[in-house]
C-alpha cells in the first residue's frame, strides 16, 4: 500500500467521454494491496473499460466477496453501489440484486479462493442461471490473504514460494462454466489490457452470465519459478485464440480483414464484436470444440487465452423466470403488492 | 529508439528544467528544500555558488527559470522560483565567515578587470581564491555597473548591493575608481597584467534621431537618465512624461517618473503586447502604479510650441498577426501631448577604447568583437569578453554565466593550458528511498496556487525613490510557495532487468507518462504512448528491451510530478527516486584527462 493519495492532477490532454467524465473519474480509493499485484491492473482495466463505454458510475453495483481480489471493488467506480458479501456468497447476492433491479449493471470481482473453493456451489448455479452479471474471477493460484497457500486453480506440480510441489488436480473456471453452458467465457491476462479491456466491454454488454478468468500473479506468493500463475509463465506460455474487438453500437463495421479468419456478433444492445480468430479453425461459437480446445492445449502446459465462447440471445436469468423486467423500486405499490385476495388466488393454484 | 544514455550528465540535469534553463545551472530544487527546512543560509550559499548575487537576483532576475518550470506545465504557474531566492537572501545569518575568501598565498598571477559590473565581479570571485590578484578598472565612483546605476532603489535597495559586492570586493580585489580605461592598448603595453577581461558592458542607450531630437532638454537617454537619478543629477520631471520602448528599462524609467512627480505616464510601443521586450510581471507592476501602455504607435517628430517640447507625433499602426508574424500597416497620424520624453529603445556597446590594430578583431557588420562562445576568449590572446560586453545586451544572470566561463579559461590560459580544454560536467545519482513507503522529500503533491507578492501600499510607494514595493514572501507565503516544487531533481530512474512488467507503476501514474510498448522511431513511439507526448522540448526516457517481452519502458518527461509512486508500487525496485546532483565546474575544478 501507499502512503500518499494519487495526485487529483492530470496529464493535459486526458480525454473524457460522452458524459463528460474523464478516466480518472472512474477511480476509486488507493488499493492497499502488494505493490505489483496483478489484480491492480485489472482494477485499471476495469476502470477503462467502463470509461470507454460512457457508463455512468451511479448505474453500476460492483459486488464482492472475500479476498485479495474481494476487495478490489473500494478501488475502482468510487462513484458506484457496492456491496461485500461474505466469503464465496457473491453469486448469492448478485442473484437477489438482479431480481430485484434488472437496471443496473452488475460486476462481481472474485477471486480463486471465493470461486472456486469456497463459493464453488454459488458460482455454479449463477451460471446455470445466465445471471446478467460481469463477473471477473482474479486467478492468482494462491491463498494471498492467508500468505500463499495453494488454492483450487494451482496446477498439479506447480511449486510454492518455499518449493512444495501441490499435488492435487485443479479446477479451470472456464472448462467448468463451459460444461455447466455458461453463454460468455473468456480468459486474459492482467499483464494484457489490450486484450482484457475490449473483453471486459464485450462481457459488461453481454446479456446474462459473462464469465472472464483473468490470470492476475501474486507478486509476493506466486511469481517465482515453479510457479505456473507467474508474469513470466503466463507471457511464455501462453496462446491467444480469438481476438475481441468491441465495436459500439451504430458503427459502421468495416471489413479490412479477410472474411475467412474473422466473424461479428451483435450483442444485444446492437454494438458488436469482431472476433477475429488468431488460431486456425477455432470457432468461438462452438461450445464443444472450444472445450476439447482448452484441454488439449492444457496438456501441453498452454494458457489458451482470449474470448473463448460466446452464445449470444441466450435467455437470462429474467427471461428463464419470466420475471418482470422494471425494477421493482419503480413499480407502482399496488402492483407490487396487489394485497391479500390476490395472494388467496395464487395460494389456491398451489392447492 | 537506443537506450536513453541516462548516465550523461545531461539527461537527468535536462530533466530539472529550471536548473537546464538557469545560465548558470544554479541548483534551484535543493535551495527550495532548503528554505522549506528554514537553512535559508545554507540556501543563500547554495545559490551564491552559482549566481553569486542572491540577493540582488532574487529581486531582478528576468527569472529564465520560471518560464521553463514544470509545475507551469501542471497547474499553470511556475513556482515563484525568484522571490524564494529573496527568501534566502533575507532570512539568511551573517554569512562573511562562510563565503570564499582570496587565497593569502598568491599565485604571482596578474588579472585586470574593466567594469565592477556582474561579469567582472564574477570573475574575480572565482580568481580569488585560486591565488589570483585582480583589478578592476571602474569608470564611476562605485562598484556595481549596471546592477547600481540602472536598477531603481525601489526595486532593489542598495544595502543588498553594497553586501553581496563586499563579499567579492573583500577578498582582495584592487577596485581603482573613477578609472576609466581609455586605451586598451596602453593596458596591454604595461605588460603588468597576465589577462584582461573586459565586462564593460554596453553602456550606450540607443539614438532616436528624427525632427526635434535636440531642441530641447526634457529630451532624455533611458540608461543615462536612469544613472543620473541614481547619482541625484535628477531629482524631478515634467507632469506628462512619454517613455518611447517596452522593454525592461523603459518599465524602470516610466515608474521612476512617477517617483519623480510625474503624473501622467505613458509607455509606447510600435508592437503589441505579444512582442514586447519587457518581463510580463514588470508590465503588470508598471501597469498597476498606473503607467499607461500604449502600443502601435511610431515616433514621426517631437512637437514644440514657443520653442516648448509640448508633445510627439507618431505614425498609427494597425497590428495583425499572419503565420505567427505581426504584420503592420500605417493607418494614420497621432500626436500625443508630453512635457518630457525619455527614450529606451535598447542600448549599444562602445568600444572607442579598444583600437583596432591591436589583433583583437571586431565584427565589421556590428562593430562588435569577435569573442569565442565557449572560451569567451577575443582573437587577441590573453584578452577575454563577458557580460553585456561579449554579444550585446542580455541580464546579469548571463553576465555571471559569462564571468564563470571566462575565469575558467582565464585559469587555463594562465597555467599555459589550452582555453579549449574545459572541466566537464559530472552527475551523482543517490537513492532517496529511507523505507517501503518514505522518501527523503517530501514527494506529496501539494495543490496550493502561486503565492501573490505583497506590495507597498500605492500613495506611499511613491514618495521617496527608495521605497522597496516588493515586501518580499511572508513566512506563511513561503511556507506554501516550497511545497509548489516538484522536486524534478529527485529523478525517477529505471533498471531495465529487473522489470517484470506487471503495469503496476503505468497504472499508478497520475499524469499517465509511462508506457510499456514495442519500441519505434522517436517521433512514431511518441503517438503510440498512453498520452501523446507532444511537446517536442521535453524528451523520451527509453529503457532496453524488456526481459519479458522484449517491448520497452518509455517515460515521457513532460509533466512527471515526481510524486515517486511509481517507485512506490514496483515490486522489484525497477524504479527508484534518486536524487541527482549536478556538478557544475568552476575555474579550479580539474580538468579530466583524456582515456586511454
Amino acid at each position: 500500500m501507499t502512503y500518499i493519495p494519487k495526485p487529483a492532477v492530470h496529464h493535459p490532454s486526458l480525454q473524457k467521454n460522452a458524459i463528460g467524465l474523464t478516466r480518472r473519474d472512474y477511480e476509486g480509493s488507493m488499493s492497499t494491496l502488494c505493490a505489483g499485484c496483478g489484480h491492480d491492473s485489472v482494477t485499471a482495466a476495469i476502470n477503462q473499460a467502463f470509461w470507454e463505454l460512457d457508463i455512468a458510475p451511479y448505474k453500476v453495483a460492483k459486488l464482492s466477496g472475500i479476498g485479495c481480489s474481494s476487495k478490489t471493488p473500494t478501488y475502482f467506480l468510487k462513484e458506484a453501489h457496492g456491496f461485500n458479501s461474505v466469503h464465496g456468497r457473491m453469486p448469492a447476492l448478485a442473484t437477489g440484486a438482479n431480481a430485484a433491479n434488472g437496471d443496473i449493471l452488475y460486476i462481481g470481482v472474485s477471486g480463486d479462493g471465493d470461486s472456486l473453493s469456497i463459493g464453488l456451489g454459488q458460482m455454479c448455479h449463477a451460471i446455470r442461471r445466465n445471471v446478467n452479471l460481469l463477473y471477473v474471477l482474479e486467478n492468482n493460484g494462491v491463498y494471498g490473504l492467508t500468505k500463499g497457500q495453494f488454492s483450487a486453480s494451482a496446477d498439479r506440480g506447480s511449486t510454492s514460494k518455499k518449493g512444495e510441489a501441490n499435488a492435487m488436480e485443479p479446477i479451470d473456471g472456464c472448462l467448468l462454466a463451459l460444461s455447466l453452458g455458461a453463454t460468455f467465457v473468456a480468459r486474459s491476462f492482467s499483464g494484457d489490457k489490450a486484450q482484457l479491456v475490449p473483453i471486459l466491454k464485450a462481457g459488461l454488454t453481454h446479456q446474462g452470465f459473462a464469465f472472464i478468468d483473468v490470470i492476475s500473479p501474486c507478486v509476493t506468493f506466486n511469481d517465482h519459478e515453479g510457479s505456473t500463475k507467474s508474469y513470466a509463465y503466463t507471457r511464455e506460455h501462453n496462446v491467444e485464440v480469438v481476438q475481441a474487438d468491441f465495436v459500439p453500437p451504430r458503427s459502421e463495421i468495416t471489413t479490412d480483414y479477410d472474411p475467412g479468419s474473422a466473424r461479428n456478433v451483435m450483442l444485444h444492445d446492437g454494438s458488436w464484436l469482431r472476433l477475429r480468430k488468431v488460431a486456425e479453425d477455432y470457432d468461438p461459437l462452438d461450445r464443444d470444440r472450444a472445450y476439447a480446445f482448452i484441454r488439449e492445449h492444457q496438456r501441453r502446459n498452454e494458457v489458451v487465452t482470449g474470448l473463448l465462447h460466446i452464445a449470444p440471445g441466450a435467455a437470462d436469468m429474467h427471461a428463464q423466470a419470466g420475471t418482470v423486467s422494471t425494477p421493482l423500486v419503480q413499480l407502482p405499490y399496488e402492483q407490487l403488492c396487489p394485497g391479500s385476495a390476490a395472494l388467496e388466488t395464487l395460494q389456491h393454484r398451489f392447492r | 529508439m537506443k537506450r536513453t544514455d541516462d548516465r550523461h550528465p545531461d539527461y537527468f540535469h535536462k530533466v530539472v528544467d529550471c536548473q537546464w534553463a538557469c545560465p548558470a545551472h544554479t541548483n534551484v530544487p535543493e535551495y527550495i528544500r532548503l528554505i522549506a527546512q528554514e537553512r535559508f543560509t545554507d540556501a543563500y550559499l547554495l545559490n551564491r555558488e552559482s549566481n553569486v548575487f542572491p540577493g540582488i537576483l532574487g529581486r531582478t532576475c528576468d527569472r529564465p527559470c520560471e518560464p521553463a518550470c514544470r509545475r507551469t506545465r501542471v497547474d499553470g504557474k511556475p513556482v515563484a522560483i525568484c522571490r524564494l531566492k529573496r527568501v534566502a537572501a533575507d532570512q539568511r545569518d551573517e554569512v562573511k565567515h562562510l563565503v570564499p575568501k582570496g587565497a593569502t598565498e598568491k599565485n604571482g598571477k596578474k588579472v585586470a578587470l574593466v567594469g565592477a559590473g556582474p561579469a567582472s565581479l564574477t570573475v574575480a570571485n572565482d580568481l580569488m581564491p585560486l591565488g589570483y590578484q585582480c583589478t578592476i578598472f571602474e569608470k564611476l565612483p562605485r562598484p556595481g555597473g549596471l546592477m547600481r546605476t540602472n536598477i531603481p532603489a525601489f526595486r532593489l535597495p542598495e544595502t543588498v548591493l553594497d553586501e553581496e559586492i563586499g563579499y567579492i570586493v573583500d577578498m582582495g580585489v584592487e577596485v581603482r575608481y573613477e578609472a576609466p580605461v581609455e586605451s586598451l592598448k596602453a593596458l596591454l603595453d604595461t605588460r603588468a597584467f597576465d589577462a584582461v577581461f573586459v565586462g564593460s558592458g554596453a553602456p550606450k542607450g540607443k539614438e532616436l534621431d528624427i525632427p526635434g531630437r535636440w531642441d530641447s532638454d526634457q529630451i532624455f537617454i533611458g540608461i543615462e537618465w536612469l544613472e543620473a537619478i541614481h547619482f541625484g543629477h535628477v531629482s524631478s520631471i515634467g507632469p506628462k512624461v512619454l517613455i518611447i520602448g517596452v522593454g525592461n528599462t523603459a518599465m524602470d524609467c516610466c515608474r521612476s517618473s512617477k517617483r519623480l512627480g510625474a503624473t501622467d505616464v505613458k509607455v509606447v510601443a510600435r508592437k503589441t503586447r505579444k512582442y514586447f521586450k519587457a518581463s510580463p510581471w514588470e508590465l503588470e507592476d508598471a501597469e498597476e502604479e498606473g503607467v499607461e501602455i500604449v502600443e502601435n504607435l511610431q515616433p514621426v517628430r517631437f512637437v514644440y510650441e514657443d520653442g516648448r517640447l509640448v508633445g510627439m507625433e507618431f505614425d498609427r499602426f494597425s497590428s495583425q498577426e499572419i503565420d505567427g508574424k505581426l504584420r503592420q500597416e500605417v493607418i494614420g497620424r497621432e500626436i500625443l501631448p508630453c512635457d518630457a520624453v525619455v527614450l529606451a529603445i535598447g542600448q549599444d556597446n562602445a568600444f572607442p577604447w579598444i583600437e583596432r590594430d591591436i589583433g583583437l578583431d571586431f565584427d565589421p557588420k556590428w562593430d562588435m568583437p569577435v569573442v569565442d562562445k565557449t572560451t569567451f576568449m577575443s582573437t587577441r590572446e590573453g584578452v577575454f569578453f563577458g557580460g553585456d560586453a561579449a554579444f550585446g545586451p542580455l541580464n546579469i544572470i548571463w553576465a555571471v554565466e559569462h564571468g564563470h566561463q571566462a575565469a575558467i579559461s582565464i585559469h587555463q590560459f594562465c597555467q599555459g593550458l589550452p582555453v579549449t580544454e574545459r572541466p566537464a560536467r559530472g552527475i551523482t545519482l543517490t537513492s532517496t528511498k529511507m523505507g517501503l513507503h518514505e522518501w527523503s522529500y517530501s514527494n506529496n503533491y501539494d495543490p496550493v496556487v502561486r503565492q501573490k507578492m505583497v506590495h507597498a501600499d500605492m500613495p506611499d510607494r511613491f514618495a521617496q525613490m527608495t521605497i522597496e514595493v516588493e515586501k518580499g514572501f511572508t513566512p506563511e507565503q513561503t511556507r506554501a510557495e516550497v511545497q509548489r516544487c516538484l522536486n524534478c531533481d529527485v529523478q525517477t530512474h529505471f533498471t531495465d532487468r529487473l522489470c517484470i512488467e506487471c503495469d503496476a507503476c503505468i497504472d499508478i501514474c497520475p499524469v499517465d507518462c509511462l508506457t510499456i510498448v514495442p519500441n519505434g522511431e522517436e517521433p512514431d513511439l511518441r503517438q503510440r504512448l498512453l498520452a501523446p507526448a507532444d511537446n517536442l522540448d521535453q524528451p523520451l526516457f527509453v529503457s532496453g528491451g524488456l526481459k519479458q517481452t522484449g517491448r520497452v519502458m518509455v517515460k515521457d518527461e513532460n509533466v512527471c510530478l515526481h510524486c515517486g509512486l511509481c517507485a512506490e508500487r514496483c515490486p522489484t525496485y525497477a524504479w527508484d527516486m534518486r536524487k541527482s546532483l549536478v556538478q557544475i565546474p568552476y575555474a579550479g575544478t580539474p580538468v579530466p584527462t583524456p582515456v586511454g
